[in-house]
């Protein structure tokens, strides 16, 4: 019985745990709650993976409606993945989150933190299992919503602005996806993506469906924070309270890039259509823009959570690179890139939470010479930051590897001169934080400070350990993101 | 103050019964016409919204307390997730009704009910909820003003 319902539970045991979270409104129940549903939610990912691996893809009617009419939950192997990544990362930070939630609010804050944190889970879980184009929004609303409060609840005063700030961007993107997929029923009738699928492709010259093509293309690239529309990033990433940066690098822009593949590659009607479009061009043009005008930007940041955020778009520019190449090589490289940053993202979170957490402060200057007073969290953050520079031996060159070979494929030797000077400009600002944290002397404020608690190292640790571990074997990772590539070009659903 | 206001109380007193029972016919009517949890839980709201602005916000709060609307924000999404569950240990899809009695059609009519309960106690209690964080500043505001004006006074 239970495998059977896996597509539901997968969304519910979050949904439910939410409301309980609130209910109780104390501290330490709902931490556990959102641990116990979290691993669940986490449990039911890998069912529905081994379910997926066995017998294809799997439907499951809501309320017992039968698609095309009712809500369908659809897993197959692109979104498992996703789905894998989404609660994986979510596992690892929930633990992390008592000991800095418990020190900073009250029993009803921290109450509601988790039952935010939950909601935010069901809604990018939901978007990301769903197969009713509406529903998509639905749950990307509950997720955007939730984000917001989270990031409001920051340490920083400006984290008010921030989540204003990410509330109005969110919300216009909203509007455009709401916008596109309304032009999409106009012409179908139909908003349930598998059947959707099998409509557009027919009329995908027309011009509403041209005009969907472009505003879900505007609206969810706002929400995965390509370059020219990222400006909610940065400081939405930089003033929420660590398990909200976290969890957000992790898992948001992640589930946004899910989306967009998912219209354009299997609603829209495959590979070629999508290289027919002029999508490609401008994600080529603006990606290569993202890795060097984020990067850079980012080298000149005196707060070091902020610093990152940038990378964030940085990095989501060599995932759309991936996308933009409309290739095998590309796709995976894309969807591996899609795992092995969400790793490393919120690891560097996390280990900067842990900083923030003893030192009260992630500015570089605050940091001088902490190497020697937080050894392993400071190891930590260098080891992801290798990670992100690309260094053999850690998940990120798995990444390079795949978008180098992908542009090699298509002979353009010039983009592989790029990703390279782009993954060096990525060492300048890790080489800055090195240089800061283990060649400078103590400030006046490092000298007293002691390790960071076990209760933040260890699923920390758990994270960079996956960094290493995904940088030397590779068959999990890569075999999974291949056979998601394979199903996206072929627009299969 | 709209307290010294007779015919406004008056008019109110005579006016929330009717909005209240117009609240429960929105609600159980749901299933065969206009309406369903979501308007209705809006209209029993308003109905405690307009008693609080015609009494002060601390008489509607002995009707319907804080801590309570803070139990009923979650509890009615609890009920409606819980419906779901149940059909599952039933034996059905997520959210599939028919199980809930003998009769599939009737059992659709249960399920319905049950998750409209769950939305209006939801959208009621966080209306209210809204209503009292923001009616609670304008009193605070109000004290702090009549602080002012009483050492203003003194002054």
């Amino acid at each position: 019985m239970l495998a059977a319902h896996l597509p539901a539970l997968q969304v519910v045991i979050p949904l439910l745990a939410a409301p309980l979270c609130a209910l109780f409104r104390r501290g330490f129940i709902g931490w556990l709650i959102a641990v116990v549903a979290n691993w669940l939610a986490f449990a039911a990912s890998i069912g529905l993976l081994f379910r997926v691996m066995n017998e294809g893809v799997i439907s499951y009617a809501m309320g017992g409606w039968a698609p095309p009419i009712g809500i369908e939950y659809r897993v197959d192997m692109i979104n498992v993945f996703v789905l894998l990544v989404v609660s994986g990362v979510g596992a690892v930070i929930i633990p992390f989150a008592r000991t800095g939630t418990a020190a900073r609010f009250n029993d009803t804050d921290q109450a509601w933190f988790y039952t935010m944190y939950l909601l935010a889970l069901t809604g990018l879980l939901g978007v990301t299992i769903t197969g009713d184009a509406f529903n998509i929004f639905v749950f990307l609303e509950i997720s955007s919503l939730a984000s917001y409060v989270m990031i409001a609840m920051g340490r920083d005063r400006r984290a008010l602005t921030a989540a204003y700030q990410y509330l109005i961007m969110g919300t216009v993107g909203a509007t455009f996806i709401v916008i596109g997929i309304g032009l999409l029923w106009a012409m179908t009738g139909t908003l349930n993506m598998a059947d959707l699928a099998q409509r557009i492709p027919e009329i995908n010259h027309t011009r509403p469906v041209l005009a969907a093509l472009a505003f879900l293309a505007v609206g969810i690239s706002l929400k995965l924070a390509l370059f020219p529309l990222h400006l909610w990033l940065p400081n939405a990433y930089a003033y929420a309270p660590a398990v909200a940066s976290a969890f957000l690098a992790g898992t948001a822009t992640k589930v946004a890039i899910y989306l967009f593949l998912r219209f354009f590659y299997t609603v829209f009607g495959g590979g070629e259509f999508f290289a027919s479009t002029p999508i490609p061009a401008m994600f080529l043009a603006l990606s290569i823009v993202a890795m060097f005008a984020a990067s850079t930007v980012a080298v000149f940041q005196a707060d070091v959570k902020r610093m990152f955020a940038y990378s964030s778009v940085a990095q989501v520019g060599f995932i759309t690179l991936g996308i933009s190449m409309v290739s095998d090589a590309g796709l995976t490289a894309a969807m591996v890139h899609l795992f092995n940053h969400a790793i490393m993202k919120a690891g560097i979170f996390m280990l900067l939470g842990a900083v923030m957490f003893r030192l009260g402060s992630v500015k570089l200057e605050d940091m001088a010479g902490i190497g020697r007073k937080m050894p392993f969290t400071m190891a930590g953050i260098v080891i992801l930051g290798l990670g992100l520079i690309g260094t053999p031996g850690t998940s990120g060159f798995v990444s390079k590897w795949w978008i180098v070979l992908a542009a090699l494929e298509k002979d353009q030797w010039w983009l592989v001169a790029l990703i390279l000077v782009a993954s060096l400009i990525t060492m300048i600002y890790v080489g800055r934080i090195v240089e800061v944290a283990y060649f400078r002397e103590p400030s006046a404020k490092a000298v007293t400070l002691r390790e960071a608690p076990l209760m933040m190292l260890i699923p920390a640790y758990v994270l960079v350990a996956a960094t290493i571990y995904f940088g030397l074997d590779t068959e999990w990772s890569v075999g999974l993101a291949q056979r998601a590539a394979a199903a996206l070009l072929a627009g299969t659903y | 103050m709209m307290r010294d206001t007779v015919i406004l109380r008056v008019v109110v007193k005579l006016l929330l019964p009717a909005i209240l029972i117009f609240a429960l016919y929105v609600q159980f009517h749901g299933e065969y016409g206009p309406g369903g949890g979501f308007q209705a839980g809006v209209a029993a709201a308003a109905a405690i919204i307009l008693y609080g602005m015609i009494f002060g916000i601390d008489e509607a709060q002995k009707v319907v307390p804080r801590r309570i609307v803070n139990t009923m924000i979650p509890l009615g999404v609890l009920i409606f997730a819980g419906t779901g569950v149940a059909s599952m240990f039933l034996g059905e899809n997520y959210l599939n009704y028919s199980p809930f009695a003998s009769k599939p059609v009737n059992g659709q009519h249960v399920g319905i009910l049950v998750v409209e309960a769950g939305v209006f106690i939801t959208v009621a209690s966080t209306m209210l909820a809204i209503f009292y964080v923001f009616g609670g500043r304008a009193d605070e505001a109000d004290q702090r003003a009549d602080e002012a004006g009483k050492k203003g006074g003194e002054g």
